[in-house]
């Protein structure tokens, strides 16, 4: 059972709740849960910018667990665009549905948000904020194809200043006393507020320019994408970009075990010749976000159902710490 | 005590009411807004910017006729002016005297300086920062503010 009714930032996640999910998770895809498991539970959908990918995979999950999602459809025809306050917006939906997944372009929206509703809420991306479901889901992909959680060193490379997936994800390494790099141009270093909590985690961090410093000694290599939009020059684009741009030739100095992650879509960052090798693990990545936001959410529906709830991490709970 | 005595030729001894000392020189307006003290007050204040001060090298002064602040005032205080004393004097005489402190958390008196912080976009909910050792950190979108926090002071 997760102790904490909402799931806004990485931060607040323990490393017990953590275990916790990823070993549901594991049970979920060995032993697929019955498909009237929630029946008739609603999901709500609420989804302030576009991400297919990410509602996709929440429709998927609550429709596997045998529940439905409600969409609040695109945004420009939502009343958010009326002028209607996300405030108001959560409480309405709240009304409708069993749990709420929040999709905002404001940083910290999940966070006050969460203040206006007594049903579960995820957050699934806050602007350049955090997106602990999506470390959920990397979290897994690692501990299922790097050796475990513990004593990694992952190198963490791209946009690190907006990247959401990063903050979440590097909150999150902390606890599994992970050694972490960080490589990015100057101009897109890691927040002041990331660097702060890292710090006062204890965090093992150092960061790079280039990452031929650090390549040989990676467990896990996470990509990011460096978006064009953040600068303001086209030229000043292409010289960063190019510079974080991986290739089958660039992971010849790479462990062989070294497993590649990006939180897709991916627009030219890795090259298509990563894709047949045994680094590259993103498609599988993100094939994980339905396990784990089915973990999430029966974790999470659990504490409401009246039905008896199988707990399916019971036999499972070393079947990850062990690897 | 020369430095007592010589403020003392240029602010006049209160009654009753708060002296805020130790402000660092310049600051006085920033405690005056915080206080909510503007052109339109009718309450008696006296001010003394840049008065030389052994410990600051120069120091503002704030002495407030019949009030006595609130602690939630003095808190916020402590965000600029963290080397300030309170004096609450009664009837001529420092009945007490504190340093400031800075509290856990402050509410309602920072705007965030990101303008992708949900606080910015009309909702109804009130700004929430936590003290940290050097600023300030936004409790929704985790925004640190160091410096310039008068700036941000949403009075
Ligand atoms: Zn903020």
């Amino acid at each position: 059972m997760l102790d904490r009714d909402h799931v806004i930032t990485a931060k607040n996640l323990s490393r017990a709740d953590i275990e916790t999910v990823l070993d549901r998770a594991a049970a979920i895809e060995r032993d697929p849960p019955d498909r009237d498991r929630h029946a008739g539970r609603l999901l709500g959908l609420c989804f302030f910018e576009p991400s297919t990918r990410t509602r996709m995979s929440f429709e998927a999950a609550i429709k596997r667990l045998g529940g439905d999602a409600l969409d609040m459809g695109p945004v420009d025809s939502s009343s958010a665009t009326k002028g209607e306050s996300l405030a108001d917006t959560v409480r309405v939906i709240e009304g409708y549905a069993d749990a709420l997944v929040l999709r905002h372009p404001s940083e910290g929206a999940a966070t006050m948000a969460s203040d206006f509703v007594d049903v579960p809420l995820l957050n699934a991306g806050d602007g350049a904020g955090q997106h602990p479901t999506q470390t959920l889901l990397d979290l897994y992909t690692m501990r299922e194809n790097a050796g475990g959680l513990t004593d990694l060193t992952v190198g963490i490379m791209g946009d690190l200043k907006y990247g959401r997936t990063v903050h979440s994800l590097a909150y999150a390494l902390t606890k599994f006393d992970a050694s972490q790099h960080f490589v990015s141009p100057e101009s897109l270093r890691l927040p002041r507020s990331v660097r702060y909590d890292l710090h006062e985690a204890g965090a093992q961090v150092r960061e790079h320019e280039d990452l031929d410093d650090v390549l040989s000694e990676l467990d896990v290599l996470y990509v990011t994408r460096i978006q064009r939009e953040r600068f303001p020059d086209e030229n000043e684009y292409r010289a960063v970009a190019g510079e974080y741009r991986i290739d089958a030739e660039t992971l010849d100095r790479a462990r062989d075990e070294c497993i590649v992650m990006h939180p897709l879509p991916r627009v030219d960052e890795i090259a298509p010749d990563v894709d047949p090798t045994d680094h590259a693990h993103y498609f599988e990545q993100a094939h994980n976000g339905v396990p784990v936001r089915m973990a999430l959410l029966d974790l999470l529906l659990d504490d409401t159902d009246d039905g008896e709830a199988v707990d399916a991490t019971e036999d499972d709970s070393a079947n990850g710490g062990s690897r | 005590m020369s430095e007592r005595d010589d403020h003392e030729l240029r602010i006049s001894k209160i009654e009753n009411g708060t002296v805020i000392d130790h402000i660092a020189g310049g600051h006085a307006p920033d405690v005056l807004a915080i206080l909510g003290i503007g052109s339109s007050t009718d309450e008696v204040v006296s001010v003394g910017m840049n008065v030389p001060s052994d410990r600051l090298g120069h120091k503002d002064v704030v002495k407030i006729e019949g009030r006595e602040l609130s602690q939630d005032e003095v808190d916020v205080i402590s965000l600029i002016a963290p080397a300030a004393s309170i004096n609450i004097i009664r009837e001529y005489g420092v009945a007490e005297k504190h340093r400031v402190e800075r509290p856990a958390v402050v509410e309602g008196v920072l705007s965030c300086p990101n303008h992708d912080c949900i606080t910015t976009d009309g909702e109804p909910v009130t700004s929430r920062f936590e003290v940290l050792d050097d600023g300030v950190r936004c409790a929704y979108c985790e925004t640190i503010l160091r410096e310039n926090l008068t700036e941000h002071i949403d009075v």
